[in-house]
């Protein structure tokens, strides 16, 4: 119980005195698990739709893989994109490992199926309602899709939402890509690994707690940005 | 001048139960046709493979319109989750259409619904997006117009408001192709009638066939009001 | 929008490639230390040297190097260094400082190895005992240093946990467990969650720890060797070695300088 008291007390003051290193790493944080979010959601939206309204051979299919993949382990896609990204894999020459581009491309693989399924299942219910009016006004199967990510904008904020939350607390992918390189590629979830490690527990929850803030923060800040739309028109 | 559309030997299977058919028929140009029929008879599965938007198990319906644009209301109002203006405004968008505003303001007008036109249109009421739902369909000015018992679940007030526009918009000249369930309406709007029962075709006349002798017993049974199988 | 993601991209590739960086991976036994946090500011003034330090278990760290995704490795295992020159993937090795290893056990000791002769007794005392004890589990240094204090290394049963982890989180669950753990002194020293436990042994030469320098084979790759041997010189160096034996915590010197 001291611990966590500790652990507010630490993250207390960290933030009010400005801590250079805890602004460094809650920036890369941000920059990182927000990059991701951000190419996620512009690949796994028009999917999501995309599988809401195309009839095709495999489409059970590829919406039960892509079920599936939410499950990956992080420690997995990991190893699998060091394995890529090394000097002797693939696409060493890209020379991307230990750089917060490799954390991203990481955090990307993981959070894409959890966004593509919400998103689908938000645009397959939305589509349920439209389809025989969008049908009968002959529509392209592009613009049923804009229709349908358009209007059902406020469900697809909870799946970009639900990825950011996933990839702002994942450690075990980035730990590997990334390799926790002070001042290159540490982040608030594997400077609180190594402070852990080093049984400093106070401050690992310090730094836990300055994390769940931020996730907050970003949380309320989508939410109230929704909701003046709401406002406003609806 | 060739029918609008020609039905031959049209049939719907879903579950292996047959929905509809064999239907053999055609719907010319000109006044209103009315398909009626009880509950089940197939009157919704006619509408939606003759406009197209349900597939049929046999047969095969031609369009002889040359191009005809049609539009289609379907018995329960699907609105866009948008503002009223904007989900009249819908339909030209997908086509591309210029000068949306002024169309727009147009119909706002004919359906009484300009006070309402930045609202929310799922906050409408049931026969207010039903007009709407009209509105939406007529402003690309279309041909022909389908409509599913547009009318079931509306009040007599409102009901009146849409035969108003849909008489007046029949003698601008759109073909309308409606079910419906009410006699009344039939009566008041039919040019012509298709009288549909078990999902076949059991009698088609001109509309003078609601008063006067039928060919068929069941048709004539059914318009006295009794349960016809 | 896309001109936004672009910057964002720009701007984390850039900072991948920086003038005179080298990457380094290095045991979690000398990052717990806190060396690392005393010589790179030093490295950096004196070379221009930005070092990266990659902080992960032996086996890893030499599995990087094998990779040829860092330049140099610095880790302690005798042993597997010389096997790993002989494989090609080092060109030599250069021994740095050394220190010392410890047994950790509870205050009380219930096994009873604080007044044992040598480092094996008291292993072998904790085996008879079956004392809980931790053990690093990953083919460390330190772990392959401690299995080779064991008398029969094959006659465990529940009471030797292998956690498979650092020596941060071997140490945490030690320290949660009230269990026996063999640990560098360095490490231990800098811990901050020690718990019940305490120094039982040490002194015994068994307990001796090198840690030494490896290079990479500038074969493998992009590996940029010549940054290697520049922080090679530097870590060879009167400054590093003062740096190295200066080294205090809890007025204990950690490591002894023997890079000559």
């Amino acid at each position: 119980m001291n611990d966590i008291l500790d652990g507010l007390r630490a993250a207390f003051w960290l933030v009010v005195s400005l801590d250079a290193e805890l602004m460094n790493i809650s920036l890369r944080s941000l920059q990182v698990t927000l990059t991701a979010v951000v190419i996620s959601c512009a690949i796994g939206i028009p999917f999501g739709a995309y599988l809401a309204v195309q009839r095709f051979r495999y489409r059970r299919m590829v919406i039960s893989i892509i079920n599936a993949l939410m499950g990956l382990p992080p420690v997995v896609v990991g190893l699998i994109v060091y394995i890529m990204l090394s000097r002797s894999g693939p696409f060493g020459v890209l020379g991307l490992l230990f750089t917060p581009t490799a954390m991203i491309i990481a955090q990307i693989i993981i959070i894409t199926p959890l966004i593509t399924s919400i998103a689908h299942q938000a645009m397959r219910e939305l589509w349920a309602e439209y389809h025989d009016l969008l049908i009968s006004l002959n529509t392209t199967k592009w613009q049923r899709i804009k229709t349908l990510v358009w209007d059902g904008r406020r469900n697809l904020l909870t799946a970009g939402l639900a990825g950011f939350g996933r990839a702002i607390g994942e450690v075990g992918a980035i730990m590997i890509v990334g390799g926790n390189i002070d001042n290159v590629t540490r982040v608030l979830t594997t400077a609180i690994a190594l402070e852990t490690g080093k049984g400093d527990f106070a401050l690992a929850l310090g730094l836990g707690f300055v994390l769940i803030g931020l996730s907050l923060i970003v949380n309320i800040a989508i939410h109230s940005l929704s909701r003046t739309e709401r406002e406003g028109r609806w | 001048m060739p029918p609008l559309y020609t039905l031959s030997d049209v049939t719907v299977k879903r579950r292996g139960r047959r929905i509809l058919g064999p239907v053999n028929l055609s719907i010319d140009a000109g006044g209103p046709t009315m398909v009626i029929g009880p509950n089940g008879s197939g009157k919704t599965s006619l509408l939606r493979v003759t406009y197209g938007i349900e597939r049929i198990s046999t047969g095969q319906v031609t369009t002889n319109g040359n191009g005809d644009t049609h539009a289609f209301v379907f018995q329960s109002p699907t609105v866009l989750r948008r503002t009223v203006a904007e989900n009249l405004a819908y339909p030209l968008r997908v086509r591309g259409a210029t000068d949306i505003n002024a169309a727009v303001d147009r119909w706002l007008d004919r359906i009484g619904l300009t006070q309402q036109a930045n609202r929310a249109a799922t906050r409408l009421s049931g026969g207010e997006r039903q007009k709407l739902a009209i509105a939406r369909a007529l402003i690309c000015e279309p041909q022909v117009l389908f409509l599913d018992e547009p009318c079931a679940n509306l009040d007599g007030h409102t009901t009146r408001e849409i035969e108003a526009l849909l008489a007046t918009t029949a003698h601008a000249g759109t073909k309308l192709i409606m079910s419906t369930h009410d006699m009344g309406q039939a009566r008041r709007l039919a040019d012509n009638v298709i009288f549909l029962l078990n999902g076949a075709v059991h009698e088609t006349g001109s509309a003078t066939v609601l008063s006067a002798p039928t060919k068929t017993p069941e048709l004539a049974a059914f318009l006295k009001g009794d349960i016809v199988t | 929008m896309i001109r936004f993601l672009m910057a964002i991209f720009v701007t984390l590739t850039i900072t991948a490639a920086r003038a005179d960086d080298i990457r380094v991976a290095v045991t979690t036994s000398f990052e717990n230390s806190g060396l690392a946090d005393l010589l790179l500011p030093h490295i950096a003034a004196d070379t221009g040297l930005d070092v990266q330090l990659l902080v992960v278990g032996t086996g890893q760290a030499l599995r990087l190097g094998a990779a040829g995704d860092v330049d140099a490795v610095l880790v302690h295992a005798r042993d597997a260094e010389l096997v790993y020159i002989a494989d090609g993937h080092a060109t030599h090795r250069t021994p740095i400082m050394y220190n010392d290893f410890v047994i950790i056990g509870p205050q009380d000791d219930p096994a009873g190895i604080r007044n044992a002769l040598t480092a094996a007794d008291a292993m072998a005392t904790l085996q008879t005992a079956q004392a809980p004890f931790v053990s690093r589990g990953d083919d460390s240094g330190t772990h392959k240093a401690e299995r080779a204090l064991w008398a029969d290394d094959t006659a465990f049963g529940p009471w030797y946990r292998a956690v498979g982890a650092g020596m941060g989180a071997a140490l945490n669950t030690a320290s949660a467990m009230d269990a026996y753990i063999v640990a560098d002194r360095a490490s231990w020293l800098n811990f901050r969650n020690k718990g019940n436990l305490t120094v039982l042994f040490d002194g015994d030469p068994a307990l001796f720890n090198q840690y030494a320098y490896l290079p990479v084979t500038p074969s493998k790759g992009a590996v940029r060797h010549d940054r290697a041997l520049r922080l090679e010189a530097w870590l060879l160096s009167a400054t590093a070695r003062d740096l190295i034996n200066g080294y205090k915590i809890a007025d204990t010197q950690l490591f002894v300088f023997n890079g000559n």
